[in-house]
């Protein structure tokens, strides 16, 4: 009578342990699979501080001349150029470096640098500019009042006003005249797990993107192995944009 | 005389009655039924569209029940042509009931009034 | 010395009618503009994403800070005690009203979106300087109207002063602030500079004396009311003082500026290789703004109103030639983010950017300044707010009844 019971116990122990590894194996490996593919938060669940956005620029790989992350920019966030660059918006522009001394020269794309105490946020008298929990600095154009304090705060330059007005926006991207915009860091894009359109474009690997609150990510991994500068670091902004190279 | 008069002054404070205009006929959305209830929406939709936005744009919540983009998806309203109009038609969905109520709106200012080809 | 009577003005002239008519066409030129430019977006204006501010901000920013300074002469006699400007403080409240009223019109008008100015006066920042300019600008325009209430109502005279005194120390605070706007700009060259608050305020008694002066004498002048040596005597002096501490901080802070090697482009900018920028601080501010009347304040002779009247009018143009330098001038030079770098780039980096006003501007700014006028015309047409005479005798409490010679005769009728 013992050993069948001893049997039974053991086919049962044995049925239970597969079973709940299969069940442990086939609850966890999807959750595992999903983080790997996407840092993706759900539709429904707000941006925490937990993550911080940021952007590793090696301006020793960016070639003079190419302008794809420009152009990836334009089609993605539906910005058309109109032949006045004076008032056509750009949220990232290439621009060519040459040291005055030495004669040496590079180039890089600059773009809203995210700063973490970033002035434009400070002078916004609405609070349209504002800053997301996530470290993405945006517009929010139904706050704001065209009054370009931001422009003229911004040190980079980074902000654009519209003009007049448009049509055939893209959906993901709503822009519209007497407003201010600036590089979103592609937030539609980021919110589905995907990097801004600028760095999947760059074609010589020059642009890392990721959180760099989390020390495993790449981005982390580079900034802690390289030597990477700030653009006008003396103004203090703990920028979520650093570049390597200059 | 003086009742003359007074009878075309009432009859101009009925004014409203003799030159108002036609009831909108709104269109259908797709579907059987809105996201929300018909009557809720029309007393509402404003609530949760400017509630949504805050929450978008702040908050990175993208549900898609009181989305504006979910919105212009179900109640595209097609031209002659076959492909969905923009707001500036008077058929557009939105322009239908805005015009008739002369309530100017500046959501389409930034945002596509058509649904966007996937 | 009698009670200072103030009267209506009569207003029936054809220069008055034809001067309501002028600054009514004038405003709705302005407002003309402002709908054209609503309307069509800012692509018909000269500014664009390298010069955000242009014309409009130079008119409105230049009234803002007369607006405060024209409060001057009230707050000298009510805070100050000086009682020969006690019938100047009526209408020295006005002017500071309306003057701050025609920039705040201004302002808004250009906004992006002016339709959204309920989202401005409901949504605050209260880091951004503009935040609190809002409070500061709607505030001072109820603190002057409780002062001037208190001025011209007899019963409540007795408050005048303690009301004065919130009215000056706000007004001294309104300044700071809109200096702040500039100074609280770490980015750009131009303005990175603690000096900018002090620099307003001290150019908000030159520009807001210099106004009411032009103001003053010529609604003394068209309406036939004496004017007294004693009064254009102290309106000479005033002016003078304060052109002089003007010139003095603008040199301070230049100076200052070109010590710092870091400084060295953006001071060559305004100062030699500018073009137009340098033209307008040299020749329009300097020069016209400030040299030149005070040549006329101080070594024409005996102190003329005309004089005095033709040197304010040049100090306002100086003024205005100064908002130009430092709002549209601080914009062009470019933003140094490669220090020791040439740079190049499609986004006009690195590079003077340029500016031509467009008409649409000047109008909406001219516009602005009309409806201030516009607002004192009718003012005191239909409120007692401009003295009945500012004749010595009337006002000077020192005033002693000489011998009258030919050549103390005080200036009766103009």
């Amino acid at each position: 009578m013992d050993k069948s019971d001893n049997n039974i116990d053991q086919y049962r122990r044995r049925f239970l342990e597969r079973s709940t590894a299969i069940a442990a194996g086939g609850l966890l490996a999807p959750g595992v699979l999903l983080h790997a593919i996407a840092n993706a938060r759900p539709a429904d669940e707000a941006v925490t501080g937990k993550v911080r956005w940021g952007m590793l620029i090696d301006s020793n790989k960016c070639k003079t001349g190419c302008n794809k992350c420009v152009q990836a920019c334009e089609t993605e966030n539906g910005l058309k150029r109109t032949g006045r660059p004076d008032i056509d918006a750009q949220w990232i522009r290439k621009v060519t470096l040459k040291q005055k001394q030495t004669g040496h020269t590079t180039s890089l794309p600059m773009l809203c640098q995210h700063c973490a105490e970033p002035p434009c946020v400070d002078v916004c008298p609405t609070g349209a500019s504002f800053k997301r929990a996530d470290g993405i600095v945006l517009v929010d154009k139904h706050i704001c009042i065209g009054c370009r304090y931001c422009m003229m705060a911004c040190p980079y330059k980074a902000r654009s006003f519209i003009h007049e007005d448009l049509s055939d926006q893209k959906a993901h991207a709503p822009r519209g005249k007497g407003t201010v915009e600036s590089c979103t860091f592609c937030v539609h894009r980021v919110d589905k797990g995907e990097s801004p359109a600028c760095v999947s474009a760059c074609d010589e690997g020059a642009m890392t993107f990721g959180d760099m609150n989390d020390p495993a990510s790449e981005i982390s991994q580079r900034l802690r192995e390289v030597q990477s500068t700030e653009i006008r670091g003396d103004l203090g902004l703990n920028l979520g944009v650093r570049y390597q190279g200059i | 005389m003086r009742i003359m008069l007074r009878i075309v002054l009432l009859l101009m404070c009925a004014a409203p009655v003799w030159a108002a205009a036609p009831m909108p006929e709104i269109p259908k959305g797709k579907g059987e039924q809105c996201v929300e209830d018909t009557a809720l929406m029309r007393t509402n939709h404003m609530e949760f569209i400017l509630h949504q936005r805050d929450e978008t744009v702040h908050r990175g919540i993208r549900t898609k029940k009181h989305s504006l983009k979910e919105c212009i998806e179900c109640h595209a309203v097609a031209g002659d042509d076959g492909m969905p109009v923009s707001v500036q038609s008077p058929k557009h969905f939105c322009s239908v009931c805005h015009r008739y109520a002369a309530v100017s709106i500046d959501c389409f200012q930034c945002h596509n009034s058509k649904p966007q080809t996937k | 010395m009698k009670y200072p009577v103030c009267r209506e003005i009569e207003g029936n002239s054809p220069a008055f009618i034809s001067l309501l008519v002028i600054l009514g066409a004038l405003i709705a030129a302005g407002l003309g503009a402002a709908l054209y430019m609503e309307h069509e977006g800012h692509h018909v204006t000269g500014m664009n994403n390298q010069i955000v501010w242009g014309m409009p901000h130079v008119f409105a920013v230049f009234l803002i800070v007369a607006a405060s300074g024209a409060l001057n002469v009230a707050s000298i006699s009510s805070v100050f005690g000086k009682v020969v400007y006690k019938p100047l403080a009526p209408l020295s409240g006005l002017l500071a009203l309306s003057l701050l009223v025609g920039g705040l019109v201004v302002l808004v008008l250009d906004l992006g979106h002016p339709d959204r100015l309920i989202v401005a006066m409901t949504n605050y920042n209260f880091k951004s300087i503009f935040a609190w300019n809002i409070f500061l600008y709607n505030g001072f325009i109820a603190v002057v109207a409780v002062y001037l209430w208190m001025l011209m109502e007899r019963r409540m005279n007795t408050y005048a002063k303690a009301v004065g005194v919130v009215a000056f120390v706000w007004r001294l605070i309104l300044t700071t602030g809109t200096g702040s706007i500039f100074g609280f700009l770490v980015a750009r060259q131009f303005y990175d500079a603690a000096m900018m608050a002090p620099l307003f305020i001290v150019m908000s008694f030159s520009f807001g004396l210099a106004v009411f002066i032009l103001v003053l004498f010529v609604s003394f002048w068209g309406s036939g009311r004496p004017m007294g040596d004693v009064i254009v005597d102290r309106m000479r002096a005033l002016l003078s003082l304060f052109v002089i501490t003007v010139l003095f901080f603008v040199a301070i802070f230049h100076l200052t500026n070109l010590y710092a090697t870091e400084h060295h482009g953006i001071e060559a900018f305004i100062l030699r290789d500018g073009g137009i920028y340098t033209f307008m601080f040299w020749v329009g501010y300097v020069f016209v703004g400030s040299v030149v009347p005070l040549l006329l304040l101080n070594f024409s002779g005996r102190a003329r109103a005309e004089m005095v009247a033709v040197s304010a009018g040049l100090v306002i143009v100086g003024g205005l030639a100064m908002m130009y330098v430092i709002i549209i001038g601080g914009q062009a030079y470019p933003l140094v983010m490669f220090p020791g770098y040439e740079v190049v780039s499609e986004f006009s980096d690195g590079v003077v950017n340029a500016y031509q006003p467009s008409l649409p501007e000047f109008l909406l700014g001219i516009g602005g300044v009309a409806f201030a006028l516009a607002i004192v015309a009718a003012a005191v047409k239909v409120l007692r707010f401009l003295p009945l005479s500012l004749a010595d005798k009337d006002i000077d409490p020192h005033y002693r009844p000489e011998a009258v010679t030919a050549d103390t005769a005080a200036p009766s009728e103009a």
